[in-house]
């Protein structure tokens, strides 16, 4: 039996108002130790307010492959970005 | 309330102070030996605390003294006979599993006696113990689990605890001791009295063993004479001879 | 430096023909300093290189607590015992940090400790020194960090995306630990004779084993050009060490102490101070296993890990005990 502590993702919420963002990742036996130890590895110098942790192996990612079909399409609808449209001045700030 | 006493004030600190400057520099030892990085850094963050803990106690208790000293010339320039910590701070790190029941016990206690001091009457013990009392509370919490976790973890880990609750037990009572340095804090409303907290205080140690799965030893025997200074252990001399070598080996210097 | 002498599979590097489409492909992000991600295509040997490297930087870290943790209990006043052990528990969250870098290319922490412990991985040949007075732990943090960090500002821009962030992460936390170690020494420099005594045989000691830690000169380093090409590596052992002389010849000076080699002196030509090179039969020798800690740093490490085992397996235990109790619950 393999006996080496499971990995975890770290994602730590930096200040109020923020999303949580991957700051790293560590070992730990379980969810709440691992939460302990992002606490005591991930916030020595009070970076955090709030964390979450997901064992690394729970997480599904998108394949460096299908970069093309998954990112690119959104490339041709620059109609989403603000800058797209031309307002007149005179309308004042939108 | 009864105005307080200084030489009364000023052992109380000496008790308080010295109680994190030993155990923070047991804990200290750990760094780079622990058995996984994890658990390296988070003794370490434990010491830190403990001995941020130890320079505003001691800064305070100087201040009490009058006479000059700084929180360093009192963790460096007494000898052994004027440190008024616990006797269980002061023993020896053992295996990791002692270290840590070492911590859970001692944390138990300071855990439900710093929210006393924090509602106290004295303005510095207060502000003193409000800052403290957040920290201790995570340190309680993290020991609690890991001995919960170690007790009832593999046939081994739940044999080291044991051993470790056995051998540490009877330095617990210490901790409850009253005498008249305790009741002059009561009387000024500084602190409570230490005999007051043991049925809390068991009781958090009992839901925490159960959970350990690990048996409180029967029988109320206390190995004591650390608080009063009427006899330390041998290891405390040992310790205060590496903690205070340079101090004293060039007196007098900046550091 | 933290990675010395790396090894990469041979020496010099595959011209653009005698590549395949895909490592034109990549060497091509590379050049543009587009980063290379854990999921991205990468030849066997840049992985297998970059462990390494990684490897040996993380247990560089670790094995570094131990020279320094050597005076925490012997720290001359609570700030300085505060100051230090926070300094040394950066080391092993910086270990940390290195050791998770790694595994996100297929290792684990384990195994890689397991290497370490085998003498199959290395460390940087800096922490076989001893620290001998307090002074030394002035020196460690203004030369041992302080050239290490001129080689990791530089590794900041590395190719490989974790390596990066965990440079970025660790130098961001570790500009604290030269200024805290020149701090230290500046104390002992302008103390009593007594302590400036200890500042200059500190310096003496530490200052050719510190030259040492950026690896042997580029005319012997065989493996630096694939790890430049790379971008693994991204300055060369001698530019590196040469910055790191003529940045710290003038913090000797404002000390007061006497330079630690003779032979530095100003060359106006260059623009750049010339010093003597290390001697490096005893960098070797170090490498080798036999330089005055190694024997110790090995066995302090496996003892901490061995008797860690129980720990680690308790702790486990419990959690999975945990687990399936939960599942029953259900």
């Amino acid at each position: 039996m393999k006996n080496e502590w499971p990995l975890w993702e770290v994602f730590i919420r930096g200040q109020h108002g923020l999303a949580h963002r991957h700051v790293g990742s560590l070992h730990a036996p379980d969810a709440e130790m691992a939460i302990k130890n992002a606490r005591d590895v991930y916030t020595r110098r009070n970076e955090g307010v709030s964390i979450w942790v997901v064992e690394a192996r729970h997480i599904a990612a998108t394949a460096p492959g299908e970069k093309g079909p998954l990112f690119e399409p959104s490339e041709s609808k620059v109609y989403r970005h603000p800058t797209f449209f031309d307002i007149p001045e005179e309308v004042g700030h939108m | 309330m009864a105005e307080v006493d200084n030489t009364a004030l000023l052992q109380f600190l000496l008790r308080t102070g010295d109680n994190t400057l030993i155990l923070g520099h047991r804990v200290s030892e750990w760094c780079g030996h622990a058995p996984i990085l994890e658990e390296d850094i988070a003794l370490a963050n434990t010491a830190l605390d403990l001995i941020g803990q130890t320079q505003l106690w001691l800064g305070y208790a100087a201040e009490v003294q009058g006479m000059g000293k700084s929180a360093d010339d009192l963790a460096f320039l007494r000898d052994v006979w004027d440190f008024r910590n616990v006797l269980l701070v002061e023993l020896p790190n053992g295996d990791f599993g002692q270290t840590l029941m070492r911590q859970f016990l001692f944390d138990a206690w300071h855990s439900i006696m710093l929210p006393r001091l924090a509602k106290g009457t004295d303005e510095r013990v207060r502000e003193i113990a409000q800052k403290a009392v957040k920290e201790v509370s995570y340190h309680v919490e993290r020991s609690a689990d890991t001995v919960v976790g170690l007790g009832d973890g593999t046939e081994e880990s739940h044999a080291r605890m044991q051993a470790a609750l056995d051998y540490l037990y009877p330095y617990v009572g210490e901790l409850f001791e009253s005498d008249e340095v305790d009741a002059a804090m009561v009387d000024a409303g500084i602190a409570p009295d230490p005999a007051s907290l043991r049925d809390e205080y068991d009781a958090l140690v009992g839901r925490v063993m159960e959970k350990a799965t690990l048996t409180v030893p029967d029988g109320s025997f206390a190995h004591k004479g650390g608080r009063t200074g009427r006899m330390h252990t041998e290891h405390l001399g040992h310790l205060v001879s590496s903690m205070q070598w340079l101090q004293r080996a060039y007196p007098g210097s900046e550091w | 430096m933290y990675a010395q002498m790396i090894k990469t599979a041979r020496p010099g590097i595959k011209s653009r023909e005698e590549m395949t489409d895909q490592e034109r492909e990549f060497q091509d992000k590379i050049d543009n300093d587009i980063k290379i991600e854990p999921r991205d295509w990468m030849p066997e040997d840049y992985r297998k290189t970059l462990i390494r490297q990684i490897g040996q930087h993380a247990h560089s870290e670790v094995v570094g607590q131990l020279p320094e943790g050597n005076w925490i209990t012997r720290a001359p006043t609570l700030e300085r015992k505060a100051i230090l052990l926070a300094k040394v528990q950066d080391e092993a969250g910086h270990g940390l940090y290195l050791y998770s870098a790694a595994e996100t290319l297929g290792v684990t922490r384990d195994d890689l400790v397991e290497r370490l412990h085998e003498g199959r991985m290395k460390y940087s040949s800096i922490f076989n020194y001893p620290t001998l007075n307090w002074a030394d732990i002035g020196a460690v943090g203004w030369l041992v960090d302080g050239a290490a960090i001129i080689n990791q500002v530089a590794l900041q821009r590395t190719s490989y995306g974790p390596y990066s962030r965990a440079m970025v992460r660790i130098c961001k936390e570790e500009s604290f630990h030269a200024r805290q170690g020149y701090h230290a020494i500046m104390k002992m420099a302008f103390g009593t004779p007594a302590q400036k005594k200890m500042a200059q045989d500190a310096l003496n000691r530490l200052w050719f084993p510190s030259l040492m830690m950026f690896g042997p000169s580029d005319k012997d380093s065989v493996h630096s050009e694939q790890s430049m090409a790379w971008k693994i590596k991204v300055k060369t052992n001698d530019e590196l060490r040469q910055q790191f002389v003529d940045q710290t010849v003038p913090q000797i000076e404002y000390l007061g102490l006497d330079l630690p080699d003779p032979g530095i002196t100003w060359n106006e030509e260059r623009e750049h101070y010339d010093f003597t090179d290390p001697d490096w039969n005893e960098f070797f020798d170090v490498l080798k296993g036999n330089g005055p800690c190694n024997t110790d740093r090995m066995r302090d490490r496996k003892a901490a890990w061995d008797d860690g085992q129980w720990v680690r397996d308790g702790l486990l235990a419990h959690a999975r005990k945990k687990a399936a109790a939960r599942v029953a619950a259900e």
